[in-house]
């Protein structure tokens, strides 16, 4: 029945879906309007976090370049540590620490298996083989007693820095419960040694890949990628 | 009641702000919106921000809703309801993660879920679909405001007995002018672990939840014992 307030056309389900269609249309509008006018900031800050977490592992006394700019990708084959299917899929982006065009360090994402999973660490790593330094980006373990991992929480982190394969020797690389220099947590000893299982890792793949990561620059025209 | 009557041109501001505020309070009355309650009141701060955020979308919405209310037919009413609170919320998502970005990171995933806050789609069903533009912004804004109490009530329970701290962090959300408020209650507290994680959220929430109770029935008998006493032995017969 028409009524002032609701006239029959507005019972047709013609103007129903074209009320909904034309809603849809809107918001889409608003929502593209939305993204380019944020798009670039979102960027921005994204690579700011990213080299905030650079910082960290590699000093920036040891290079002259924009670590954003000079990356390598290593193509890996999926070991068995690979931690998820995230990880297993594209290659691995290393983070390359210049000055002029040798190469001074390296850094790149290694993930550990945690107690409540993956823990995701950036290791820096010297031309010569040292961790320069290890940092977690992101994990799930126990609050309060696995993310003493995190460099806020505890110094236990820093135990890392200018380790290398030799030092410790390979069967020292644990944690002391397993007969290692690295102390584990009271209460949490799965969340250490995945973290010292996954530098010790990071390591053995710079060593293995040690020519490629640590060859020369060369002077190329900057291609715009993407 | 003058606020859905749409014959009375009255409005009942202060009736809007009470009932947003406390008698209709989103999570001590209607218990909505408990999940990022209980997950984001880790400290006063990140209770703050969200509330924030959740208020502007009420109000926003409410706005919107009550502008269309009448192109808006009943059989599609819940969908597009929910394709303008959805677009809002990505919208201040977008926002934040451009201008706030810190807090946008602490916050995570709780300001998309915004859009699952039962208490927006509520409102806007049975407040802003029935109502005037400025009346339905006002509750949204009353709602918003009632929840961000709430929210830094909590926040600020747990994260003075579970920390020691008020406020931390209070310059990722208010600017660094606002650093003053970052205070550390209990210097060199060993921390509460308890009140940081789930259990003591729960906590939090169950003593607001009775304190509001013992307020309300302390009102209430205050109340019907008043006109008893007002009017003397010969009393008068029930209060209504």
């Amino acid at each position: 029945m028409t009524t002032v307030s609701n006239p029959t056309y507005r019972q047709r389900v013609g103007y129903q879906a074209g009320l909904l269609g034309g809603f849809s249309l809107v918001a889409a509008a608003l929502l593209v309007m939305g993204d380019i006018a944020t798009r670039d900031t979102i960027a921005e800050r994204n690579a700011e976090d990213l080299l905030a977490s650079l910082a960290q592992v590699i000093p920036a006394s040891m290079h002259d370049n924009d670590l954003l700019a000079n990356t390598m990708k290593l193509e890996l084959a999926p070991g068995p540590e690979a931690a998820d299917a995230d990880d297993a899929a594209g290659p691995l982006i290393v983070y390359r620490a210049l000055q002029g065009l040798d190469v001074k360090a390296v850094a790149f994402e290694v993930v550990g298996q945690g107690y409540s999973g993956p823990i995701h660490l950036l290791l820096g790593v010297d031309a010569g083989g040292r961790v320069l330094g290890a940092r977690v980006l992101a994990h799930t373990e126990t609050p309060g007693l696995g993310d003493k991992i995190e460099v806020d929480r505890d110094d236990w982190i820093l135990a890392f820095d200018g380790r290398s394969l030799e030092d410790p020797t390979a069967e020292r690389w644990a944690v002391k419960k397993d007969g290692g220099i690295f102390d584990q947590f009271s209460g949490a000893t799965i969340t250490p040694r995945a973290v010292v299982k996954a530098v010790k890792a990071g390591l053995t793949l710079f060593e293995s890949h040690q020519d490629t990561l640590t060859a020369s620059a060369v002077m190329v025209e900057e291609v715009p990628t993407d | 009641m003058s606020k859905t009557d749409k014959t009375n041109p009255k409005t009942d501001w202060g009736g809007i702000a009470k009932n947003g505020m406390w008698d209709n309070n989103v999570v001590l009355a209607q218990s909505l919106a408990l999940c990022p309650l209980l997950a984001v009141t880790g400290t006063a701060t990140n209770g703050l921000g969200l509330g924030l955020a959740t208020t502007f979308v009420l109000v926003q919405s409410g706005y919107l809703v009550s502008v269309l209310r009448g192109i808006i037919t009943p059989q599609v009413r819940i969908p597009v309801f929910v394709l303008i609170i959805a677009a809002l919320v990505t919208l201040v998502d977008l926002a934040m993660n451009a201008w706030m970005h810190d807090l946008h990171k602490v916050l995570g995933l709780f300001i998309p879920l915004i859009v699952t806050n039962c208490a927006i789609l509520g409102r806007a069903e049975s407040f802003a679909s029935r109502n005037r533009v400025m009346p339905a912004a006002f509750d949204g804004l009353m709602m918003g405001l009632g929840f961000t109490m709430v929210l830094m009530a909590v926040g600020a329970i747990r994260e003075i007995i579970g920390s020691g701290t008020l406020f931390a962090n209070a310059s990722m959300l208010l600017g660094d002018a606002m650093g003053f408020l970052e205070l550390t209650l209990i210097p060199d507290y060993r921390g509460f672990l308890l009140m940081i994680l789930p259990p003591g959220g729960f906590i939090a929430l169950g003593v607001l939840l009775a304190g509001k109770r013992l307020l309300d029935r302390g009102v209430a008998a205050r109340r019907l014992a008043g006109p008893d006493q007002a009017s003397g032995p010969e009393g008068q017969g029930a209060v209504a």
